[in-house]
């Protein structure tokens, strides 16, 4: 009996009418979707409010190789970007924010088998695979403090000059060596904020593989949601964590890259 | 689920993560070419710029279609997800031009 009626749905089309589940996901899974659509919309207005502002300020006139920081224009990230820890005083462009998106990526891979073990309720492999995601978004977070902090105390040679003639080293909020206040002002918010995307997922991965480990989701009596498998917590925590993944491929390409 | 049903109760299924390597694999080379792109082509910056914004749409599609399993995920779901975007391809239209205005009649 139960077969036949769901042939009969599949023929035809999706029933609204209740009683069954017309995206074939859970209630927790859903609302993770949600969210996380809600939260690309902030994450967009905050690319899209530096596009409008980068907009309104004059781009780089010159050829590359003269760059010089100025308040004049708005500065090439390349030229900003260029520092490599343990590397002092070389121009890398862009390696280390290479090296960055490469943690982040490979973590990303790490939680994706991390869910597939789960798919198989393989409580080993998910504890394994969680470690590795947990190690990797622990040590983006390690090379952002870095960063932050080369960003913050600038270069041996300083940047542009202030309306006063005064050289100016490193960043803050009111003023900065690489070019007009609102880059660097930019900078913070929107690699903050999703650092601070990061760290939530961190602490969240922790407590989930906190769960894993004791063993909560190897006891049947776990399921709340009727439409959920046992291990789907590690599913939703997936989402988030490739989320923030995502986000960085945006952060990337139209902060470090443009 | 009938495939998982022969499963023996306590017998852990072999692991099926081929798909994800190759994925991953994708993503390495995308990223790669961003910078081969960025570091050594001598392209013209509008050139440039919409390659990177075609090759992130890429990496996104792979992220959110494979690791994230919404290309296999009923249609609806997929639409009501993807279709909110429209505001923010909007959005972006908007204030670019607004910004290049602020621009002209700032200089």
């Amino acid at each position: 009996m139960a077969t036949v009626a769901t042939t009969e749905i599949e023929k035809k089309g999706v029933d609204w009418n209740g009683g069954n589940e017309p995206f074939k996901a859970s209630w927790g899974k859903l609302m993770m979707w949600f969210f996380l659509l809600s939260d690309a919309f902030t994450f967009s207005a905050l690319l899209i409010a530096y596009g409008l502002v980068r907009y309104s300020h004059s781009a780089y006139p010159g050829e590359l190789e003269k760059f010089t920081f100025s308040l004049d224009w708005w500065p090439v990230p390349e030229k900003v970007f260029d520092a490599v820890p343990f590397m002092h005083g070389v121009e890398l462009p862009l390696v280390f924010v290479g090296i960055m998106t490469f943690i982040l990526i490979m973590s990303s891979v790490t939680m994706v088998l991390a869910v597939e073990a789960g798919h198989r309720h393989d409580r080993k492999d998910v504890e394994k695979w969680m470690l590795w995601t947990i190690l990797g978004g622990a040590t983006f977070l390690g090379c952002q403090a870095w960063e932050w902090t080369h960003f913050i105390i600038g270069t041996d040679a300083g940047g542009a000059i202030d309306i006063f003639g005064n050289k100016l080293y490193g960043a803050n909020l009111i003023q900065n060596q690489y070019g007009p206040t609102p880059f660097a002002n930019f900078f913070f918010f929107i690699t903050g904020f999703h650092g601070m995307h990061v760290t939530s997922g961190v602490v969240i991965n922790i407590i989930i593989f906190y769960n894993v480990a004791i063993g909560i989701y190897d006891r049947p009596h776990r399921v709340i949601d009727p439409g959920a498998d046992r291990y789907e917590m590690v599913e939703k925590v997936g989402l988030y964590w490739h989320f923030v993944d995502l986000v960085w491929v945006f952060v990337f390409t139209f902060f470090y890259l443009v | 689920m009938a495939e998982a049903q022969k499963i023996e109760e306590g017998q852990i299924p072999k692991p099926n993560t081929a798909w994800i390597w190759r994925t991953f694999w994708i993503l390495f080379a995308v990223t790669v070419v961003e910078f081969i792109i960025a570091l050594a082509l001598p392209l013209p910056k509008g050139v440039k710029v919409s390659m990177y914004i075609f090759l992130t749409i890429v990496k996104a599609g792979y992220i959110i279609g494979e690791f994230m399993h919404l290309k296999y995920e009923v249609r609806f779901l997929l639409f009501a997800i993807l279709l909110p975007m429209v505001f923010v391809v909007w959005l972006v239209g908007a204030l670019i031009v607004e910004g290049g205005s602020i621009f002209y009649s700032a200089y």
